[in-house]
């Protein structure tokens, strides 16, 4: 015997990019908090140690920010020109820095005054780092140059001059004290060892080089320039490991989250791009406002920060977990109650009755049934199932529709529901899921209601903003044509093969909209 | 004729009309008049047990006699009442009328008479109710002489006559009035109502039902309402009172036994009971498929049966709780899906009810069962238009199978394609892909491409649209682990020509190449890199059906033009192979050969002629199939080659060919004599095991019961596993098959059934030993021919199958190109030696006849 057969609602596959896991860790970013200036910001550091403070360099000063300071809570400022590339030591207790003038500063960060300065640089310097053993410094510049300094004493250990252009990146090896590494704008990435007179391996980027990094491993090397970020082997001697190519302009910055499993790009094209370091592929991307010049994460992925060469720093701190208060239980019928009955075992020759099993209908699936049309329409446009889930109430209207009775059920409103009604349709109409049935819907309203047209300002209101949202549509639809028209021509000057690829990528332009079921 | 066996045209099922209300017999069978025929049903079982044949015309009442319920009569519109033995399907007695009879009543309170309408010459008020003395004279053929008029001017319909309490007085209703006659009194009252004006439909009586134990009548009218008439005796006093709830017309009314509930039922498919005739309590079983037509009560009142519209037959508990369906070919008021072949189970697929499709299973007359496709409430109301199938093709043995449905919309109709995936773990079709708007506008036509050597991903289902274009549609892996099903189909190709609409669409046996028709060109294109390879076309007409040859005439591309042309390209040569003057309606290749039936039609009659596109001549003709225009044919596949007689039936070995007519009744052919058939129902006479229970029954019959349950258990288990090899879908009627094969397969068992059962019954009631004599030698033989009971329940008759020479348009153009064309003069030399002259002469008339086909040359 046949039952009542609820209403099909159609449920829709989502276009577009696919929920992942990655996706739901990198969106659990609050708002960004944008913090001025004064120059474009060149270098972002984080403290290694809690409470995590992070060092900005831009322009000719160094500003240290809290974790959730708005203003800085330190300023370094003894510079004449810009400074450069402020980083901290391991133990978080000092900050180098180098500048324009081309000499280097070591500041306690606790102090004000430079505790040393490095003098040999001849031009700029705009790397500085310390190596893993916290006593020595390394730093390059615009004079090409490669140096060492020893902390304690001062002055300079070695000096490199390899690199035939501008070396504007470095890092020092985690696991090794004497090795570090530099890019440079001749296209290499040049490895040194502080024991060796000379570098002990050259990489060919190919494009000038914006930005080094090493794994923590230190196996693993990663180079920024021109479009591309390469991954090489180190200790296969330098083998190409992976080219990627997902910005469409410089890249200017690298970062590796803190458990290392993601690297972090930002590039000139206003995006940071986070790929997973097993398979390389982009699993999230950031945009900002700006072209993107520095990057940093704190330990935990707690803050990204994000300088831009307009000078806005770009801060965004985690959302704290949201631990689900458990609610509180319903109160089960107890046990004894729960049981009764269950523990028997029908024997043999019992004949057993099955319960019928009750078929929960929604409301207006209950409505429908009854043939009370006019509340089931109310029934689904009430506010949390015409905001959250449209499709039910198209679902409902289109059924309406197909038994004849919409004009019934849309007819003999007052002043509020015909608002409510226009509002949804307005809103929704232009939905190539739902416009079919609202353009009936419309249709019939305005062939109901054209008599009161005028009485009510809140429904002409509501007429003209239909109106509007209609022809709004009309426009946007024109132009679309008008761009698929210019896309065939330009496949068919550019296709040798004959008409059938035209009318494949005609049919893509028509969109199908192809659901697989989900709920059998 | 001196021929072997000549091809009969055996009707076997669907299209037949429930004429009058159903009649439950005392023990529990329902016998339904159904075409020219009374059907007898088990209510237990289902299936259809016997069926009665003898009159010329449509069968219109059915009454039990009231004083032996092991009788009936029925009225038909040959004018004739007769008397049955219904049990034994034998007529004991005919009495003929003399004018057309479209109703029978048989009130208990009468000794020896009953009542029929029967229409008059007269041009005013041609019905007339009479009451017919039936005579006890002797004779088979009695005519009924005692006839007096009771009422005049009665409406045609069965319906709006009823009997009152213990025959007292007959209520007529026609129109606006309401006619009652007291037999006691001899006094006629009329009460007429006032034509309503109100918008919601008139007020017209449209059926009538009495009280069984108190001075009641119930009305039915046009606009749903009931009224309860009480104190009609009087022409003042009378009063009624009026129950609304259907929105219709009421189509059928019923008391109960005793009159303590009135039951009534219409378009809306929803059985209503009203309690004490009063508005409030009453209750409701709805959702009964389709229209009721008419409602009947069983005499003990336990159990009440609805007929609808679509020849489906509803029993009913007395509580109100659906029991049971009697279910043949579902009549669907339009078949747009086409006769489709299940490769699963060969079941027949097609429309059934609104938005569902039917499996028919061909061998029991029986619906297998019913896949809802468009899975929406559908709305018994005139005027609505909504969503049902149009289209259903199958695709890879059965595993997939694709629907299209349509609802037809005054801007655009609004269009699914759905896809479905055979389930083999719940044996049923789930729905795996769903397309909305696959065209623009409606499908034309749907195939899949079968390949049986390649694996399941190099399916391809190809629609054909009204849109100008055709679509390929590709089975496509998903290969995210995360997604919830494997496969699923998307747009893979569109294709169009010159901006014409495409009509039809098929795949070459092996799939390499797909033939699209636009209108009147016939496109051919390369399935797998879809360019276009060639065209045909013949000039003035558009192509109405299309088919690739098969086997050795793979090569072949067959067409049809809606201007009465069949043509054959050659597709190697590029070029038209022959071409004949045929106005063909169905063009259905078989399958398993390389035949091809073709269905022609000329005003009032339909000829079949079967040939193989590499031969000139066709393999068969067959003249004046049906006096109706058949729609639809369809090759079913046979379970094993059958033994044909004659080689010029060889094309019907592999497969046999069904036929739907206009009217819906299915047709098949059949080489089989009319006595081979009909030793079937002697078989029938078989014990029937649910006689009522009499004390003296179980006394005696105890022992004899254990014993014959024992064979039927062993025959059912048999049976079973056969069963669940052929067809797993059978689930929902199995049971009631596996009874019925049960009771054919034990005809083996048969033998000591029967003499044990002579030789127990007195001999007074044993009818004359030369009757009983071949019977009783038949059944002592073993029967070894338990194969050919499946084709069973036949509802068969033999259709006019003379092949009558019409002087029809056709046979003109033969006498045309016969003057210009020898050869067939020549290939007579070819004739086997041995045929007799008397054959001979019939195969030159048949050959004369094929002129038309090298017409072309």
């Amino acid at each position: 015997m046949a039952t009542y057969k609820p209403v099909v609602v159609q449920g829709f596959l989502k276009l577009g990019e696919r929920i992942t896991q990655d996706t739901v860790y990198w969106r659990g970013y609050k708002t960004p908090v944008q913090i001025k200036e004064f120059g474009a910001v060149n270098k972002i550091d984080f403290s290694p140690v809690s409470p995590y403070n992070y060092a900005v360099t831009a322009s000719s000063r160094i500003h240290i920010y809290g974790r959730y300071s708005q203003e800085p809570i330190k300023t370094f400022s003894r510079f004449k020109d810009a400074a450069y590339c402020a980083t901290y030591r391991d133990d978080g207790n000092l900050l180098v820095a180098g500048s324009e003038e081309g000499s280097i500063r070591l500041f306690d960060v606790s102090g004000r005054a430079p505790l040393r300065q490095f003098d040999g640089h001849t031009k700029p310097v705009h790397v500085v780092g310390f190596l893993s053993d916290m006593y020595r410094i390394f730093s390059a510049g615009d004079d090409y140059a490669s140096s060492l300094w020893d902390i304690p004493s001062g002055t300079e250990i070695i000096s490199y001059n390899e690199h035939t252009d501008y070396v504007r990146c470095g890092c020092p090896s985690k696991v090794n004290a004497d090795v570090f590494i530099t890019g440079s704008y001749d296209h290499t990435v040049k490895l040194f060892d502080t024991r060796m007179k000379s570098s002990v391996m050259t990489i060919e980027h190919g494009q000038p080089v914006e930005s080094v990094l090493l794994f923590p491993s230190g196996g693993l090397l990663v180079s920024a320039g021109g479009r591309y970020v390469k991954v090489w082997d180190v200790l296969k001697g330098g083998q190409l490991l992976v080219s990627l190519k997902n910005h469409h302009k410089t890249v200017t910055c690298l970062c590796l989250n803190s458990s290392g499993q993601r690297l972090l790009s930002g590039s000139l094209d206003r995006h940071v791009k986070i790929y997973s370091t097993t398979s390389y592929k982009v699993v999230h991307s950031f945009n900002y406002a700006t072209s993107i010049l520095s990057l940093a994460l704190s330990p935990e992925d707690e803050t990204i920060v994000v300088g831009m060469t307009n000078g806005v720093l770009n801060v965004k701190h985690r959302k704290p977990e949201v631990r689900k208060e458990k609610s509180v239980k319903k109160r089960q019928p107890a046990y004894r109650t729960y049981v009764k009955g269950r523990t028997y075992m029908p024997k043999q020759e019992d004949f057993c009755v099955s319960k019928p099993v009750k078929r929960v209908l929604r409301k207006y699936d209950k409505l429908l049934k009854s043939f009370q049309s006019s509340k089931a329409l109310d029934a689904v446009l009430e506010p949390p199932i015409r905001l959250y889930t449209p499709e039910v109430t198209v679902a409902v209207m289109q059924e309406l529709h197909r038994r004849g009775t919409l004009r019934s059920a849309l007819a003999g409103r007052d002043e509020k529901q015909i608002n409510l009604l226009l509002t949804f349709v307005a809103r929704r109409v232009i939905d190539p899921r739902f416009t079919s049935t609202l353009v009936t819907v419309a249709d019939i309203i305005t062939d109901i209601y054209q008599p009161v047209v005028g009485q009510s300002a809140v429904v002409d209101r509501q007429f003209l903003k239909l109106q509007k949202a209609i022809g709004k549509e009309i426009d946007y639809q024109e132009e679309l044509l008008e761009v698929l028209g210019m896309m065939d021509t330009l496949f068919a000057t550019f296709t040798r093969k004959r008409a059938t690829y035209l009318e494949e990528s005609k049919s893509n332009g028509l969109g199908e909209t192809i659901e697989t079921s989900m709920d059998n | 004729m001196v021929a072997p066996a000549k091809l009969r045209v055996v009707r076997c099922g669907g299209g037949n009309h429930h004429g009058a209300r159903a009649v439950f017999s005392a023990d529990s069978y329902l016998l339904c008049a159904s075409g020219d025929f009374v059907k007898v049903y088990s209510v237990a079982t289902e299936e259809t047990l016997r069926l009665i044949g003898g009159h010329a015309d449509r069968v219109t009442g059915i009454q039990l006699n009231p004083h032996n319920h092991m009788q009936l009569y029925s009225s038909s519109l040959d004018g004739t009442i007769k008397l049955w033995d219904f049990m034994d399907g034998i007529a004991i007695k005919t009495f003929t009328v003399g004018s057309v009879l479209v109703a029978l009543y048989a009130p208990p309170s009468f000794e020896d008479s009953v009542f029929v309408v029967t229409a008059k010459n007269g041009n005013r008020d041609p019905f007339q109710l009479i009451s017919v003395k039936l005579t006890k004279a002797a004779g088979q053929v009695v005519e009924a002489k005692e006839l007096s008029v009771v009422l005049s001017g009665v409406d045609s319909s069965p319906k709006c006559i009823a009997f009152g309490r213990e025959g007292e007085y007959v209520v007529s209703v026609k129109q606006f009035d309401l006619n009652i006659y007291f037999f006691r009194k001899k006094l006629a009252q009329r009460f007429s109502l006032r034509p309503s004006k109100v918008i919601d439909g008139s007020n017209q009586f449209s059926c009538v039902a009495c009280h069984p134990t108190e001075d009641c009548i119930a009305t039915g009218h046009s606009n749903g309402k009931i009224r309860i008439w009480r104190n009609f005796h009087h022409k003042k006093e009378y009063t009624y009172s009026t129950l609304h709830w259907h929105h219709d017309i009421v189509r059928d009314l019923a008391y109960s036994v005793e009159g303590t509930y009135l039951l009534s039922g219409g378009i809306e498919a929803v059985l209503v009971v009203w309690p004490n005739e009063s508005d409030r309590q009453k209750d409701f079983l709805p959702r009964l498929g389709s229209p009721i037509e008419h409602i009947s009560m069983a005499a003990d009142g336990s159990q009440c049966c609805t007929l609808h519209t679509d020849n489906r037959i509803t029993i009913i508990d007395s509580n109100l709780r659906f029991s049971k369906s009697i279910q043949g070919l579902i009549k669907s008021p339009n078949i747009k899906t086409g006769l489709v072949v299940d490769p699963r189970t060969k079941a027949l697929v097609l429309n059934g009810e609104p938005g569902h499709l039917q499996f028919y299973c061909l061998q029991t007359d029986q619906q297998l069962f019913s896949l809802d496709i468009v899975q929406r409430e559908y709305i018994h109301q005139a005027g609505l238009h909504q969503a049902d199938l149009v289209k259903v093709a199958f695709g890879a043995q059965g595993k997939w199978l694709a629907t299209v449905e349509e609802r037809e919309e005054v801007t655009d109709p609004e269009l699914q394609l759905k896809l479905w995936f055979f389930n083999e773990e719940t044996q049923s079709f789930k729905l795996n892909t769903r397309i909305n708007t696959p065209h623009e506008d409606h499908i034309t036509d749907m195939c899949f491409r079968e390949v049986e050597e390649l694996e399941d991903d190099s399916l391809i289902l190809v629609t054909t649209g009204k849109d100008r274009v055709f679509k390929v549609w590709l089975m496509v892996e998903d290969t995210d682990p995360e997604a919830q099903q494997r496969v699923s189909w998307s747009c893979d190709f569109v294709g169009s020509y010159h901006n014409y609409q495409a009509t039809n669409c098929c795949f070459s046996e092996d799939g390499s190449l797909l033939a699209v028709s636009f209108e009147e060109t016939v496109t051919v294109w390369d399935s797998v890199t879809w360019d276009l390879k060639c065209t045909f076309c013949y000039p003035p007409g558009k192509i109405r059906n299309m088919c690739f040859g098969r086997l050795t005439c793979s090569k072949y591309l067959i067409g049809s033009t809606d201007c009465g042309f069949l043509c054959c390209w050659n597709l190697l040569s590029c070029a038209l192979e022959w071409s004949a003057h045929i106005n063909v309606l169905v063009l259905q290749p078989d399958p398993l050969s390389e035949y091809i039936a073709a269905v022609s039609w000329l005003p009032e009659e339909s000829s079949l002629f079967v040939f193989k596109p590499n031969e000139t001549q066709p393999v068969y003709i067959q003249r004046n199939l049906c006096r109706l225009k058949i729609q639809l044919a369809a090759f079913v596949p046979r379970d094993e080659p059958e033994m044909v007689s004659s080689e010029k039936y060889l094309w019907l070995r592999r497969s046999q060919l069904f036929f739907l007519t206009e009217t819906q009744e299915l047709m098949t052919l059949s080489t089989k004599s009319l006595e081979e058939r009909l030793t079937l129902s002697s078989k029938q006479l078989a014990v029937e095991e649910s006689l009522p229970v009499t004390p003296f029954s179980l006394l005696l019959g105890k022992h004899r019961r254990h014993q014959s349950q024992e064979d039927t258990d062993l025959g059912k288990r048999v049976v079973q596993k056969q069963h669940e090899q052929e067809s797993p879908a059978v689930k929902e009627v199995g049971s009631n098959y596996t009874h019925y094969k049960a009771m054919t397969d034990k005809s083996f068992h048969e033998a000591s059934g029967l003499s044990l059962q002579l030789l127990h019954t007195p001999a007074h009631v044993l009818p004359s030993a030369s009757f009983l004599c071949t019977i009783f030698i038949n059944s002592l033989l073993i029967s070894k021919e338990n194969k050919s009971a499946e084709e069973v329940v036949a509802d068969e008759v033999e259709m006019e199958s003379e092949q009558a020479e019409d002087d029809s348009e056709e046979e003109r153009d033969v006498a045309e190109v016969e003057q210009d064309d020898p050869s067939p003069v020549e290939s007579l030399g070819e004739l086997p030696c041995k045929l007799s002259k008397s054959q001979e002469r019939e195969l030159r008339k048949i050959r004369k006849m094929d002129y038309s086909w090298i017409a072309a040359f």
